[in-house]
């Protein structure tokens, strides 16, 4: 196993961070979904799609697949900072709540903090060299990310 | 399911995350004694889940069931999870796990005293 990676070091806590919020929203979204899809389908969605981008962030990050975490934790920063602005602007089209509803108040903001970390994260570790992962991955392959 | 199961429950986890946070802040990786702690919560978690199914076959009110024992099941896996997940890594990283992990479980144990009382959703 790797010393290095998104999935050591503090990356080790992070992903159980992650992963606490993977556990969240999907089970929060099931749960709407299967006793009360058609009061807030908008909210139910969004709910169900924060949950899949954050179950795929963090095996993205306990794996130490750095595009495919960069992209998840990319549109987990978008996501929350539209559906934050929505909640602000029109209430109505969130009827009840999701992880990202009000920037993630409901859960102390953690959602909103979240995505900045995990990029610095990813950052850091590009930094100190990602040399030491198990496969080859120079600068040319970077595209056989599997 | 009464206050002080859960409460209980919920602030054993609390002293355990600061067990762990202690170990963070000191640099350590996962020691025996935390490890014990951990399994202390566990099996109270473990009897919070028996007890929470025999009350809910036994009151005759309306509580939403499978969201309340899906909470309780939730809560016994997360410890030997982060075990599992934390103690691989000898660094104080790995105790973190253990911290965000117990503080977890005490926020899940007063949702599922809310749910009991169907304040929740």
């Amino acid at each position: 196993m790797s010393d290095s990676g998104t999935g050591h070091g503090f990356g080790r806590s992070l992903v159980a961070i992650y992963a606490v919020f993977a556990l969240a929203a999907s089970a929060r979204s099931i749960y709407q979904l299967a006793t009360k899809a058609d009061e807030a389908p908008v909210a139910y969605a969004l709910s169900a799609l924060a949950g899949v981008v954050y179950v795929v962030a963090t095996y993205a990050l306990a794996t130490d697949r750095r595009r495919l975490a960069t992209a998840t934790i990319g549109f987990e920063l978008i996501g929350v900072l539209t559906v934050g602005v929505l909640t602000l602007v029109d209430g109505d089209l969130f009827p009840d709540q999701t992880v990202w509803s009000g920037f993630g108040a409901g859960y102390v903001f953690i959602p909103l903090v979240l995505p900045f970390v995990g990029l610095w994260w990813l950052w850091k570790t590009h930094a100190d060299g990602p040399g030491h992962v198990k496969a080859p991955r120079s600068h040319t392959s970077r595209g056989q990310n599997h | 399911m009464t206050d002080a199961a859960a409460n209980g429950v919920a602030l054993l986890a609390v002293a355990v995350a600061a067990f762990a946070a202690w170990h963070a802040v000191r640099r350590q990786p996962f020691s025996n004694p935390l490890f014990y702690a951990t399994a202390v919560l566990e099996i109270a978690l473990l009897a919070l889940l028996v007890g929470g199914c025999i009350a809910l076959a036994n009151t005759s009110r309306d509580v939403e069931g499978v969201l309340f024992v899906s909470y309780l099941i939730t809560l016994v896996v997360i410890p030997p999870a982060a075990v599992l997940w934390g103690i691989a890594e000898k660094s104080r990283w790995g105790t973190g796990v253990v911290v965000v992990a117990m503080l977890t479980v005490a926020v899940l144990c007063v949702r599922v005293l809310q749910i009991w009382k169907g304040g929740y959703v």
